[in-house]
């Protein structure tokens, strides 16, 4: 039976919520600069990036990371399709910049090791923090979030999934499969 | 101003606009080699284009490397001169982090007579994962898939396909235009002895674009019309609101007779001067796969002129290679077949 964990107004006052911590922890947003993970990382960092000019007046740099070809499952089959490649599109410097890096679900961690990988390639950072809509546990590397919409407790038959009204057409997040 | 001004300031003007590309048709490729592209069906051409388009921005970064092919070995087989396309091929090889091996002819055990196939099969024993094979006979990439567990991508085989050549093309001509399908492109030169041109107007007509082909009647092949282009022998019928011109090297190399009667003619009379191109598009492209002769097939001042992409083809090609090779190192997908 799928639920539903976040619906649209939940996901907006979380994303806001998430905004105001942002500048309260730097003390402003000075140096800071958004980078989403393809795909629904995007449309969740330009948000932020709305909900910071709101509350600061300022607008924060905001970019697009693809991960695919950091990713750490590549290669490892004799053969196999290839994942799809999308454009990165990170149209500044990262350098000495504060990256705020975007993405829906953290879940095993291996797509933000990805992304990091990525990302050093383009800079070096003054620092990296992570932001994401839904933490459902279940790491397989050491990684944790600085800023997290909702923690839900899974279990590993369940999945998440993300909807956002820019690619979806709705604003949701839900729980599907398994008994929990 | 200069002409190299104007150039300059065309490029800035086209740069590309950032732009969220569809989720193409197809996905991935499910082969493992890359032979012609009398293979790929349009969908797969469009997938080709589009991760190159990813690719391309890995040329913009610091680090221009990623890891996707980390712990893969590739040969690069050339039995055939070649600067530009053996270089991008190594380029791409090495940007997406692949171990690359060149063997070149002068240098290999070819001149103490070994066979392609024995000399493929001995590189095989030290399994590379692709081999990019240049060979001056067609079908020596088809004679090496069927011998070889490695992926093969044809890298130009005699005068039969030289696919990554079209479709580093068919990225130039979509990148400055947004598309191929409706586009008149006018291929002009020694269409007899041309890879360039069996695999281009393969994937241009495969993609919906008007192509016609000019050149000396002598160097115009039997049966161009079965390809789906219109052939003259009036090279300003086929310049004629040209969207796109590409010009084809003289094969003197090729040729053992006699052709037309001197280069000073051919350039007269079939050379992309100033003047002819005014019978084309304002916006006219101007393409080559190089190496070029000047002053035979294109006049300098048209090479080097505002509606030149030859060089965006030099650096188009590479972004083009590692999406063939990225895709192609998915190889067969067995898993359907399972």
């Amino acid at each position: 039976m799928p639920t539903v964990v976040m619906d649209a107004d939940r996901i907006g006052r979380t994303l806001t919520r998430i905004a105001h911590e942002i500048v309260e922890r730097n003390k402003g947003v000075e140096d800071l600069a958004l980078v989403g993970v393809r795909t629904r990382g995007v449309p969740i960092a330009r948000r932020i990036a709305r909900a910071l000019k709101e509350i600061t007046g300022d607008e924060i740099p905001t970019g697009a990371l693809d991960i695919t070809l950091y990713r750490d499952d590549l290669m490892r089959h004799a053969v196999g399709p290839q994942p799809v490649v999308r454009r990165t599109e990170i149209q500044f410097s990262i350098d000495n910049q504060k990256i705020l890096l975007v993405d829906d679900v953290l879940y095993t961690g291996r797509t933000t090791r990805a992304a990091l990988d990525a990302l050093i390639d383009y800079g070096r950072p003054k620092a990296i923090q992570l932001i994401v809509l839904v933490d459902r546990g279940h790491r397989e590397l050491p990684i944790k979030a600085d800023y997290v919409g909702k923690n839900l407790p899974t279990s590993p038959e369940q999945s998440v999934q993300v909807r956002l009204l820019e690619i979806d057409g709705v604003d949701e997040v839900v729980l599907e499969g398994g008994a929990s | 101003m200069s002409l190299h001004d104007i150039d300059r300031r065309n490029g800035d003007s086209v740069t590309t606009a950032a732009r969220e590309p569809d989720p193409p048709a197809v996905t991935a490729l499910r082969r493992k080699d890359l032979l012609g592209i009398a293979d790929l069906s349009a969908p797969e051409i469009t997938l080709v284009l589009d991760t190159a388009e990813a690719m391309k921005e890995v040329a913009t970064r610091p680090i221009k490397k990623v890891p996707a092919l980390r712990g893969k070995t590739v040969v690069n087989l050339f039995f055939e001169p070649s600067t530009r396309t053996r270089t991008s091929f190594e380029i791409a090889e090495k940007r997406l982090s692949a171990d690359t091996l060149n063997i070149a002819i002068g240098t290999s055990s070819v001149v103490k007579g070994e066979t392609l196939a024995d000399t493929a099969l001995n590189l095989e024993a030290m399994a590379p994962d692709m081999i990019v094979l240049r060979h001056s006979s067609s079908g020596a990439g088809h004679l090496l898939s069927r011998i070889c567990r490695s992926g093969i991508i044809n890298a130009g085989d005699g005068m039969h396909e030289h696919p990554t050549q079209a479709l580093l093309d068919a990225f130039t001509i979509r990148e400055r235009k947004g598309r191929l399908s409706g586009l008149k492109v006018a291929i002009i030169g020694d269409l007899l002895h041309s890879r360039v041109l069996r695999s281009n107007i393969q994937l241009l007509t495969k993609m919906g674009a008007d192509v016609w082909v000019s050149g000396p009647p002598t160097l115009i092949p039997a049966g161009m019309r079965d390809f789906g282009v219109t052939a003259t022998a009036h090279v300003d019928e086929a310049v004629a609101d040209a969207d796109v011109i590409m010009l084809l090297r003289i094969q003197l190399e090729r040729m053992e007779g006699a052709y037309f009667p001197s280069q000073r003619e051919y350039f007269n009379v079939f050379g992309m001067t100033t003047n002819r191109l005014r019978l084309a598009r304002p916006d006219v492209i101007i393409m080559h796969p190089g190496p070029m002769n000047r002053g035979v097939e294109i006049a300098s001042e048209v090479a080097d002129g505002p509606y030149s992409v030859i060089l965006d083809q030099v650096a188009n090609g590479v972004a083009v290679r590692m999406a063939v090779l990225y895709l192609l190192a998915g190889g067969v997908d067995h898993e359907e077949a399972a």
